[in-house]
């Protein structure tokens, strides 16, 4: 227990005392919803969707915490790359809970990282419902926990950071574009609807909507569970990537 | 307590290790003698778990590192040849992650900190974060915290490589104090022939990954007839310089320090 507690200490700290990351991260969420939720508010609003603001906020909120938290995941390569990984590596104590300390504390700060949004979020107008935040909260929490363990399968199988950006333009961008983050779910064409159907981020963000602004394309129930199976299949593959690290 | 017989590690075309048997007693302070990339760290790698070998056979107190990785990772304490602390955490918190993760009980923990950084003059530098140490303080940190807890076994990877002589005599007093008082067997890997001859009470001689010799420093000496321990290692490893090809690690290590502009 002490052992998944300091490791998750740690990974917390490292992001409190990176202030310049904390706000470099949050400029990129920030932007889509400034350029595209004012750029794209009129044509949305006059196609009779309502406001795009209170549309794409849970949309931005979902990809704060995608980011965050499958970074935290690869943020294995810098240990792997400063050698504390080493260090880990050898110590007297099952792997499994290296990982769990390490996966919940980058679950935990992308919940963070959420939250900032969400609050830069109401700052520019967003209006939530209130009483349904908890829900919302746990949604943050699921989505952390699939893409963090996402984030540790791909840093436990990289050896260098040459295919860092492989995975940033071919995984990370791809699942934020195709999980409705920014577009709704209904009349898409065949292809995307698809894809947004496979890509679970999809239905992370749609439970966000539900919580927030009550609007779900596929339903709690349905969102919640999906997430949960994912999220439990990505966490037991980080765990058994993780146990095979060699140095 | 380390017994090896015919291990072998094979990366891709390159010979590693190429059989090399040895046997290491309880309590003894045994030293492994090599010119660069002679298979030290591949070796030290594979008897801590860190690397499965090819073949060959690798018992610690009588387990073998491949199934029993837990309970073998419980017996042994390491000191890296490269860095291993966390440079966004301080001096402290590196060495009290370290004292959870080898189990060191709370009370015992706070203690041996304290002592181990005022030994290694690191105490007054201890909320600082590691990333703002100088190289030498890096590297007393790393020692400091590998005698954080007593394990039976410990892995010393060239530990000296990099410290001023103060601490480097602080250090080898402190390995021969836990290896008489505690009966802590020592394995230890070095370039500085007066360390092995000083400190280890049996010396193997590697080269291209294989044990060319071994024995006491006065054994080594009468087989190649040579009145030094440097003489001896010469004649038997020859005189040209080796190079090392650099693993991903050192790659990456280059590119971080392009992209955070060395700060690291």
């Amino acid at each position: 227990m002490n052992v998944i507690y300091i490791l998750w200490l740690r990974e917390v700290k490292k992001y409190l005392r990176s202030r310049p990351q904390i706000l470099a991260s949050l400029g990129q969420p920030i932007m889509y919803l400034l350029a595209l939720g004012f750029g794209l508010g009129p044509v949305f609003q006059k196609s009779g969707q309502g406001n795009y603001i209170q549309f794409i906020a849970p949309g931005v909120i979902g990809m704060a915490v995608l980011f965050t938290s499958i970074f935290s995941g690869v943020g294995l390569l810098w240990d792997r790359q400063f050698g504390f990984l080493k260090e880990t590596l050898v110590a007297p104590v099952p792997r499994l809970q290296i990982m769990v300390g390490r996966t919940l504390g980058g679950a935990t700060i992308a919940c963070i990282q959420g939250t900032l949004v969400l609050c830069v979020c109401i700052a520019v107008g967003f209006r939530p419902r209130w009483i349904e935040l908890p829900v919302a909260f746990g949604f943050m929490l699921l989505i952390a926990l699939v893409f963090a363990g996402l984030g540790t399968i791909i840093g436990s199988s990289l050896r260098d950071m040459q295919g860092f950006q492989l995975i940033m333009n071919f995984l990370v961008m791809p699942i934020f574009f195709l999980s409705g983050a920014l577009f709704p779910l209904n009349n898409l064409p065949k292809a995307l609807s698809i894809a947004t159907k496979i890509d679970p981020l999809s239905y992370g963000i749609d439970g966000l909507r539900g919580a927030l602004i009550s609007q779900s394309h596929y339903g709690t129930m349905t969102n919640l569970t999906i997430l949960a199976v994912v999220a439990t299949c990505c966490l037991l593959l980080g765990a058994w990537a993780f146990s095979r690290i060699q140095v | 307590m380390i017994s090896v017989r015919n291990l072998v590690k094979t990366f891709g075309q390159v010979q590693a290790v190429a059989d090399i048997s040895f046997e290491v007693q309880a309590g003894e302070i045994f030293a492994f003698l090599g010119p660069n990339g002679a298979g030290k760290t591949t070796t030290i790698q594979m008897l801590t778990t860190l690397l499965r070998p090819t073949s060959g056979q690798i018992t610690i107190d009588g387990l073998d590192p491949l199934s029993a990785k837990l309970e073998v990772r419980k017996r042994f304490g390491i000191v890296f040849q490269d860095p291993s602390l966390d440079g966004d955490l301080t001096g402290y918190e590196n060495m009290e992650l370290h004292g959870v993760l080898y189990h060191v009980p709370r009370k015992v923990r706070v203690e041996r900190i304290e002592m181990l950084l005022k030994l290694f003059e690191l105490w007054e530098r201890r909320k600082a974060k590691v990333k703002l140490y100088s190289g030498g303080m890096k590297r007393r940190l790393e020692i400091a915290r590998g005698f954080l807890h007593t394990p039976k076994i410990l892995f010393l990877d060239e530990p000296t490589l990099g410290l001023d002589p103060q601490s480097r005599n602080q250090l080898w007093t402190h390995v021969r104090h836990l290896n008489q008082s505690e009966g802590v067997t020592v394995f230890l890997t070095t370039h500085y022939m007066d360390e092995a001859e000083r400190v280890a009470q049996r010396i193997a001689i590697i080269d291209h990954g294989r044990i060319v010799a071994q024995g006491t420093s006065d054994e080594l000496m009468l087989q190649t007839s040579t009145d030094s321990l440097e003489g001896a290692f010469l004649a038997l490893t020859g005189t040209s310089i080796r190079d090392e090809s650099a693993g991903a690690a050192d790659h990456m290590r280059q590119m971080a320090r392009m992209w955070t502009g060395g700060r690291r």
